[in-house]
């Protein structure tokens, strides 16, 4: 009786999906592209800040519908919250130990950014477009 | 804490402070910073498209002196990790590696960062007051 294995599958089977999931370089990549375009955007935004900060609301709001203003503005959004969830991503997958926890928390920083970058896209298109 | 028992790495109690460490767990604070810093930059677009009452709740929290605070804080993170980042995205292309210029960089990140942070809000205050 004590003959019998106990285990039929190969060892294979069980190691299987548990290592790398093969978007390790994509992530690295993509990282580093909107790293370099938030350096541009990131620069632009200080000045826009710096030319809203004195201006009273219609003119801010003027500066905003300007087309040019428009793009790189939601340009700099959607860049700006797919880096901070890449980056939360890899400070949530080092300090998050516990297995539940840390797909809430990566589950729950993307749903806030895409509502957030979703809601400033929508506002600045809605200031553009004098809705 | 981590729910499986497996060797840990040399913790940070064991090193001696060294610059390097500092640029690098800055990155990373920074960059969480930023991240709130973002939602509070979609919260300005969408109060800007909401009108000029909900933009004024916005500008009265941003220039109350918490969020003084937090600017400022917000407007530091934001050159460190531009600085920082330059500084990371040069090295991923392989350079600066020597031990040398590894802590030359790290240096600079902080002092250009700090001086940045100086000049933004010394023209904030100097527009201020001639307006």
């Amino acid at each position: 009786m004590s003959a019998y294995p106990k285990e039929y599958r190969n060892p294979l089977k069980k190691a299987r999906g548990l290592g790398s999931a093969q978007h390790g370089v994509s992530h690295w990549w993509v990282q580093r592209v909107t790293a370099v375009a938030l350096v541009g955007l990131g620069v632009w935004l200080v000045t826009l800040v710096l030319r809203v900060l004195h201006a009273d609301y219609a003119a801010a709001r003027e500066l905003v519908a300007r087309p040019w203003n428009a793009v790189l503005l939601i340009a700099f959004v959607v860049t700006a919250f797919w880096h901070a969830v890449l980056g939360l991503q890899v400070v949530i997958e080092d300090y998050v130990h516990t297995r539940w926890k840390e797909i809430a928390l990566l589950t729950a920083i993307k749903f806030v950014a895409v509502l957030a970058a979703l809601a400033g896209v929508l506002a600045v298109l809605r200031i553009a477009l004098g809705a | 804490m981590a729910d499986t028992q497996r060797p840990l790495s040399p913790h940070l109690s064991v090193y001696k402070w060294q610059v390097q460490m500092v640029t690098s767990i800055l990155h990373r604070a920074t960059g969480m910073a930023l991240a709130v810093g973002l939602l509070l930059a979609a919260w300005g677009l969408v109060a800007l498209a909401g009108g000029e009452e909900r933009f004024g709740h916005f500008t009265a929290f941003v220039g109350s002196p918490v969020g003084i605070i937090l600017l400022v804080g917000w407007s530091w993170s934001l050159f460190y990790h531009l600085c920082n980042g330059i500084r990371h995205l040069v090295q991923d292309g392989g350079y600066g590696y020597e031990i040398v210029q590894f802590v030359r960089s790290s240096w600079a990140s902080i002092v250009l960062s700090l001086l940045l942070t100086a000049a933004v809000w010394a023209y904030v205050l100097t527009l201020g007051a001639a307006a």
